[in-house]
Parts: structure tokens; sequence; C-alpha cells
């Protein structure tokens, strides 16, 4: 009850000011038959050390990646946040503000968000991004809508290599609309023959880079082929990290860019909440989707920041709304953000230098054990490995010795023809020599047994 | 003399310098100015140590990244100091009171977020194996459990990012029920005064959005929403307690109409807030209806989010349920991640991974610590603190329904006619007086919408204070012998009133190093 400032006796005075009897009267609207009579049937209330103990008993129950062999990717990273970053997201101005509807007192909030704009823009080579979205998964279905709109045609194509949960968002996305998607089928060895569907037809062709798989590829060409019929190129992105070392999609280019920002600046919390990066030319910007800052000026003429183009939004056209979105992940943004400013040019560059260094490494080393294969030749901090056993098997048994071995592919493709035996493996800079040792010989016992 | 030392008395200022009111940095005192991270630092800076990379050949197929990005490079501290800077020119609610009608902003209590942060629920990532996360499916789980009793509903999905992704979760429900049924509905009817994202929701599933007017009570008219009831339509999307502050009073009567005729009921449960422990929705004949953590049950704002918009769901839509949800069997919990064997009637996926986990966490945390006893003080502490601001201001602020409100007041702009001063004038000179402005013009159904929201969390010694400046601002209006007063707010906050006009018009949406010239 420490959270409610009222004593029994203000009660008493303030239910008099109001002219009623008892505080029952102020619920005479509900209908008699359907009112609670007494408490809920729910435990009383706890102190705060009651929670505090049955939240931690609730952690002990999980094996935490904190000290242990940790390989596990497959569209969400563990990465190393820097102490700052948490430090300045829990400042009482940013963590318990409302959205910056009211300019003039968000200054702060709104000129990170113009910030974190510029930042995704740039890594990403496009020219304008948005104030972010829920996660990666859901960008990318409003990437296929926004294509829609924008090329006024009905239908995308989902390369097969595109992570499932964004394949399975998207369609959910699409199903009651007058929009559909066509999913490739998976191509685990790459190859992906993108091309042959495009027509006049087709809105937007969809294509992970680094792929599900790790793989990375060239999509000049794609992007060529897209623009010859009119179609757009939408690139996801799920381990922006990538963005320090490889070719941005915009430079390849893509007209639309998504992805998942998780990586810099957000902890894993087990899937959420993430960070939906969304990014595009210049002459889309009125078709994008989610909130907008803009620069402007106030009356003295000073610099400020206000949202911005939020008629594309719900609150006006309603149900010409371009989306029914109307928030995005603003504290996880700002995570973003000063995660990125931390690192700058230099550190963001280095940060992906060191993990693929690593990466590369463990590759090698893994591949040297007996009937452990590399599928993708090419990769960033992720890759796949065909074993000569059960990927699941092999995962489970690296758990039970503390070891958290990578995904196996099966979980997210069941109906993949031979995903059984692939296991994908991210790498990060979190990663010391000893785990990555501890991780290959644990593997080794178990493929030579 | 000693009270000289280690105090530089020179330069010594000038008559002239004396003079000027514009000071040479820009700052104000504690109220300090920061340029745009883009126009500080100096390149081979760096604000995060890292290993040297080990020397490899590159395994990134030729498409090693060529040429800078632009990125400026900064130290630690400069970094630290420029967001402490841009967070001292943001309100709070941490700082002060947000009487904010629609959008229940309450104390965010700082145990939710230690929990969040608890090695092995924060750091945990949501494809291990389930066997080594049981606590967290466990919290999932518990965390249902507890929505599902206080709103006396059978299901709930959790997944779901926001509220507007709640509806969306809801109605793609509906959809996917007459979908199932071989019915080929095409209207939802939806009251006036709805949020805007319920009609966009509709439109996203493919349905007509069908207004239904208001009542001059404030309630939505039963007579017109019985002549729009027909076998084409798919449902009705009802806000309750309804943006006006009311509580839907034919609320079971809307529900047995909408059944009658093969619909559902969609109720957008933004105002979960009101009527915690007080009546369960599934009392109340609802088939789905999204919950706002953040609102209701405190997770923060953050700013504008990250949200998270759980759905609870009648026997007639749970199968419909969107996929990844915890399924509990015998002391294990497991996790149904695919539209497959139980799942096969679900409408799909919602969001990648399994939902917002750190969200779900913090809600628990704060519904632990009220308890079945805390939650319906909430209710009754909320609507009492609305009723007290309606009282306090219905002599000079003009009240357009009667009685009482749940846990918002409503007024409107007709005691301020011909005043020339507007609620935006009145809203901006609330800055001033250290309030977040309440919302406005909104709901659209009432011209010059005031609608305030103090929360439970708020005591009376604010409340009387607010109530006292309010009186004051609407008092002075009326006088009407300082205009300026109202048309120059605000004046002490960090920025005057800015052009939002010129920002839509010509939209700059990234700073481009050209800018820094």
């Amino acid at each position: 009850m420490r959270y409610m400032p009222h004593t029994a006796e203000q009660r008493r005075e303030m239910l008099e000011k109001v002219g009623v009897g008892s505080v029952d009267d102020l619920f005479a609207d509900i209908p008699a038959s359907a009112r609670v009579e007494g408490l809920l049937d729910l435990p009383t209330h706890k102190t705060e050390l009651e929670v505090d103990r049955r939240m931690h008993a609730y952690g002990r129950k999980n094996l935490s990646p904190a000290g242990i062999p940790f390989f596990i990717g497959g569209g969400a990273y563990r990465h190393h946040v820097p102490t700052v970053v948490d430090h300045l997201i829990q400042r009482s101005e940013f963590l318990t503000a409302y959205t910056p509807y009211q300019p003039e007192i968000s200054q702060g909030t709104l000129q990170a968000l113009f910030e974190f704009q510029t930042q995704v823009a740039m890594i990403t080579g496009m020219d304008v991004a948005n104030a972010s979205m829920y996660d990666g998964a859901t960008a990318c279905a409003e990437a296929v809508l926004m294509a829609c709109r924008a090329t006024r045609r009905k239908k995308a194509i989902l390369s097969g290599n595109l992570h499932p949960h964004y394949r399975q968002v998207t369609d959910t996305t699409l199903q009651f609309t007058e929009f559909s998607a066509e999913s490739l089928p998976v191509a685990t060895d790459g190859g992906e023959d993108l091309t042959s569907g495009l027509s006049k037809e087709i809105a937007c062709v969809v294509v992970q880079n680094p792929d599900f798989f790790g793989r990375l590829q060239d999509l000049s060409d794609l992007a060529d082929a897209c623009h010859e019929v009119g179609a757009l190129l939408v690139v996801v992105v799920t381990e922006v990290v990538s963005l320090g070392a490889v070719k941005s999609p915009g430079a390849m280019g893509a007209d639309i860019v998504v992805g998942e920002g998780q990586s810099i600046g957000v902890p894993l919390s087990y899937g959420g909440p993430y960070v939906g990066l969304f990014a595009t030319r210049q002459k889309y910007v009125r078709q994008m989707p989610g909130r907008l800052c803009g620069e402007t000026v106030d009356q003295e003429g000073n610099r400020g920041f206000v949202l911005t183009l939020s008629t594309r939004e719900q609150h006006i056209r309603r149900e010409k709304a371009t989306s029914n979105i109307c928030t995005n992940a603003g504290l996880c943004s700002l995570a973003f953000s000063i995660h990125m400013s931390l690192l700058g040019e230099t550190g963001f560059t280095k940060l992906a230098q060191v993990n693929h260094a690593l990466a590369a490494d463990t590759a090698d080393k893994l591949t040297a054990l007996r009937g452990v294969e590399l599928v993708n030749d090419s990769f960033f901090n992720e890759f796949t490995l065909r074993l000569p056993v059960d990927a699941e098997e092999v995962v489970g048994k690296l758990a039970e010795q503390e070891i958290l071995g990578g995904v196996p592919v099966s979980r997210l493709m069941p109906d993949v023809e031979g995903a059984k035996h692939l296991l994908l493996v991210a790498v990060t800079e979190t990663s010391t020599d000893e785990e990555i040792d501890q991780f290959v010989s644990a593997l080794k016992e178990i493929v030579d047994a | 003399m000693l009270n000289n030392v280690g105090r530089p008395t020179r330069p010594e200022a000038s008559d002239t310098e004396s003079d000027l009111v514009e000071t040479f940095t820009g700052n104000k005192a504690l109220n300090l100015e920061t340029p745009l991270i883009f126009d500080q630092g100096e390149p081979g800076r760096i604000g995060v140590d890292l290993p040297e990379p080990k020397a490899v050949k590159s395994r990134l197929g030729g498409l090693d990244r060529e040429g800078a990005i632009g990125l400026p490079d900064l130290s630690e501290p400069q970094v630290l100091r420029h967001y402490v800077r841009l967070s001292r020119q943001n309100y709070s609610i941490d700082a002060g009171f947000y009487p904010l009608g629609s959008c229940t902003m309450k104390h965010n209590p700082r145990i939710n977020e230690k929990s969040a942060r608890i090695m092995g629920l924060g750091d945990i990532h949501p494809l291990q194996p389930t066997e080594t996360v049981q606590g967290a499916l466990e919290l999932i789980h518990d965390l249902g459990e507890w929505l599902k009793t206080i709103t006396g509903m059978p299901a709930v999905a959790m997944s779901p990012a926001a509220g507007a992704h709640g509806e969306l979760c809801g109605v793609m429900a509906i959809r996917a029920a007459h979908d199932a049924k071989g019915e080929a509905r095409t209207r939802i009817l939806v009251p006036e005064s709805a949020h805007g994202t319920n009609p966009a929701t509709a439109a996203l599933c493919g349905y007509k959005v069908d207004p239904v007017q208001a009542r001059p009570d404030g309630r939505m008219d039963m007579e017109a929403f019985k002549a729009k009831l027909g076998p084409d339509v798919a449902g009705v999307m009802l806000t309750n307690p309804n943006t006006c502050g009311l509580f839907e009073t034919d609320v079971k009567e809307i529900a047995d109409l909408i059944h009658g005729v093969g619909g559902y009921f969609y109720c957008d449960g933004a105002n979960l807030n009101a009527i915690l422990g007080r009546t369960r929705v599934g009392d109340l004949g609802v088939d789905a209806m999204h919950i706002n953590l953040h609102k209701t049950f405190s997770t923060p704002h953050g700013g504008g989010g990250p949200g998270s918009g759980p759905v609870v769901l009648s026997d007639a839509l749970a199968a419909y349920a969107p996929v990844p949800y915890v399924v509990k069997e015998g002391d294990e919990y497991r996790l149904q991640e695919n539209v497959e064997g139980d799942a096969e009637a679900s409408f799909g996926r919602m969001k990648g991974f399994h939902g917002q986990m750190g969200m779900f966490i913090r809600a628990l945390a704060y519904m632990l610590s009220h308890g079945s006893d805390g939650l319906k003080q909430i209710a009754e502490d909320a609507v009492l603190n609305a009723n007290y601001v309606r009282v306090g201001l219905n002599d000079i602020l003009n009240s357009p329904f009667d009685g009482i409100c749940m846990h918002e007041a409503l007024f409107d702009d007709s005691s301020l006619k011909d005043t020339g001063v507007t609620t935006l004038d009145i809203a901006k000179a609330m800055i001033d007086e250290g309030y977040h402005p309440m919302t406005m013009y909104f709901p659209l159904v009432v011209h010059g919408a005031m609608l305030i929201e103090p929360t439970e969390s708020e005591s009376k010694e604010t409340l009387d204070m607010f109530i006292g400046s309010m009186r004051h601002l609407v008092t002075k209006a009326q006088t009407g012998n300082d205009p300026d007063f109202f048309t120059q707010a605000p004046r002490f906050a960090p920025r005057r009133r800015l052009d939002e006009t010129s920002a839509a018009r010509k939209p700059v949406l990234r700073w481009t190093p050209s800018d820094a010239d």
C-alpha cells in the first residue's frame, strides 16, 4: 500500500467533498450483477522484501548466461552493454517521462530521438529512419505494408532464409489485408533464386543479410533486378553490429532497411522489449510507419524538436492511417543511441571486427572436429554447422554441462529437410578464449561418442 | 581576506557586459544546453574500451564496408554529460504531476526496475533450451493467471507488444473466429469516442468501421447501436470506462445484443485502472480486451515505450490466440512456439520471440506489491481522486456530462468562450505552473476537451495545489486583463512554443554533415 498516499481520514474528507456517502457510491454505474463483492481470489499485498525474494526465486530457476560458455544467436545477441547505458536510461526524466507530445518540456527525449534517427540512417546507409518500432519482426511486416502502399502493388516475395519469426509475423499481419506474401523455400546451402519470381505485380522482395544461417551476400544485382520491374528491395538486418564491418544495405541498393537493434544497448531480456529499426529513402518519407521526430524552431528562434508528420498516423486519418502503430520502443531506442554514442565510429567498427575475428576463430576450431562441417562459407559473427548427430540433442547435452551451445535450426524451422543436423552458433565479444575452448572440447566429446 | 583564496576575481566585468541579458554559452544556470551529439567529439576518441581483434582472414565474402559511417567519437564522460543534460530538458512523473487523461501516468516503483535486472531474468536468451528457463516460463504463466483472475476471463495472449498491438490481436482473433465458421462479416461498430487506433486496427483486419454516436449523457447511443446491428457485423469495439471518463452502464445489454447477431465484443482495456477489483470484464460479457501493462500496472512510459499489451480472451476466441504461449504440464512449463498441434487454430505470430518479458517482470512485481486488497484500493483511490478534481473545478469549468465520473474528469472550453484563451493556452500555462498539461482536445466528441486523470498515486495535497492552479488560470483567463500571459506561455520551459507547422511542411528528420557548418 506504500504507493498510495491517502489516509483514512483524508479519504473521508474527500468523499464528503465529492458528496457521496461511501466509496461504493462511486461505482454505482457498474451493473449490480457484475460487481465484485469482497476481494479477488489473489494473495494480498506484499512488502518490498517479499517481492524481491519472489523475483529472485524466479531468476534462480533459469540458467543465466553470465560466466558460462554462451553461443546463442538466431535474431537476439548477447553483447556487453556499457554500465553508463543502463545508468542513464534509469534517470527519472527518461524512464518515467510520457510520450513527447508536449515538446516544450520533452526536448530531452526528442533530441535523443532525432539523434537516434540519424544514427540508424547512417549505419544502414539510408536517408531517413523513424523513431523505432516494436521489434525487428514487426518492422519487417510494416516494411511490406509500406512497399505495397508505395508501389500500389499487392504481392511480396520473402526469402526462404529470412528469420522464421519475421516471415510468420509478416504473414500474420497481411492475412486479412488485400496484400499477400509468398515465401520461397529455405535454401540452407545458399544460392537462393530471388529474381525469377519478379514481375510488375511484385511490390517488394524481402531478404535478410546476413541471412538466418549467417551467410553474407551481395544484394546489388538483386536491387537492380527489383528496380527494373519497379519493385522495392527490403533488407532485414537482425545483427546490427554487422553493419560496422559489412557493406551497408543502402550501398547495395536497398529501398527499405529494417532490423533488430537489440544488439546495441538492449539486454536479452528473454526476447523483449527490443527495438525495431526502420530506415528508407527520402522519397518514401510520407509512406513510413511509426513516430518521427523533426527539427524546428521555437518562437524565440531556438532550435527545438517535435514529433512530426503525425497525420500519417492514427491521430487524424483514423481508418486511413498508414498503420495502427501509435508507439515506439522509446527507452530502448535511447539505450541504443547512448551505446552507439559511446562506441562512435572507432568503437562501432572495432566492436564489429572483434566479433568477426572471434567467430572466425571459433568456426575454425569447431570445423576441425570430426564430421562437423560449416554450411556457410561467409559470415559475420554467426554461422551454421552440420553435425553428424541430432543438433537438438547436442544442445540438450551441452546445457546439462551449463554450456549454451547455439540454436538447433529445427526449433525454428521444424519442417525443413536436414534441419535436424544443423546448429546455429553465434560468437560475440562476450566470449572468452577459455569459454570457446570449453565449448569446442564439450562438442568434441559429444560427436566422438 | 581568506575568503578570497581560490576565487579568481579577474577579469572584472565591464559595464557593457553587465547589460547583456543573454549568456555567452546559451546556458541559463541549471538549464544547460547541449549541442547535437554529431557536433561534438574528435575522431579517434572512444567511449568503450575493446580488446584488439585477433588477426584473422576476413570471412565477410568480399563485402567489407568501404568508407566511414560518419559517427562522432566521444569519451565516456562526454557521452554521460550529453545525456544527463538532455534528461534535464524533460518533464517526468518522478518530478511532478501528470494529469493526463486516458494515459494513466502513475508512480513507477523502483523495485519493478530492480526485478527486471535480476540475474537470470534480464540476461536470458529467448532461444535457450526451455529446461534452462523454467523460472521465466513460470513467471509468464503466473502473470497470465493474475490477469485472468483480475478480468474473470478464461484465456490470455501474452505476446502483443503494446496497447494498439493488443487491439490488433483481439480483432484478429475475432476475424479468425468468423473465418473459421465460414462467415464473411464486413463491419465493426466503433463509438465516436474511441481511441484513434481502434478504427485503424479494424481496417488492418479488413473491416469497415461503422461509427456509433454518443448520447447526451456521454454513453454510446443504444438506439443507434441497435439500428446498426445485422448479420454483417463482426463485432463492436467499446472502451469501458469510456474516453469521456464514464462507465458504459448498458454494457451487459451491449454484450447480449452483439452476441445476438453472432458478433463479438471487443473492449479497449486502456482504462482498466478504474475498475480493478470492482468488476471483471468477463462478467460483463466481453470476448477480448487488451491490457496496457504500462498504464494499469505501472511499467514506466519511457518517453514513449516500450509498452506491453496482453489480451484476455473468452472461450469463444481462445483457440485463435497467437503463438507463442506457455503451457503448464504438471510441474513443468512448455512453450508452444509454432502453429501446430494444439495451436492449429491460432491466427499466427505477432512479434519475434515470446513477448515483452521485461515488462512482464515489472508488472508482476507491481501486482505482488499490491495484492488483491491493493488492486481494489487502486481503483477506489483513482476514482476518488478524479471526482475530487471534478468537484474542485466544476463551478468554473463546464463538465459536459453530469454525475460521478470514473478515473478521469472531463471538462470543455465553454467557460473560456469569448476570453480569447483556448484549451491549448491553458495547457501551455500549466507548464509554467510546473505541471505537465492535461489531455487536450480529446475525446473528439467534446469541443475544446480537457481530460484530467490524477491516478491513485497522487496525494490530496498535490490535488489541492493543482485545483488551486487551475482555478487561478481559468479565473485569470476569464478576467481577460492580461491576454499576453496565455499567448506567451510557456515562458519558463526549456523551449517556448515550437513551430510544428513548418516541421511538418519541410520535415528535417536527421542531422546531415552540412548542418555542422
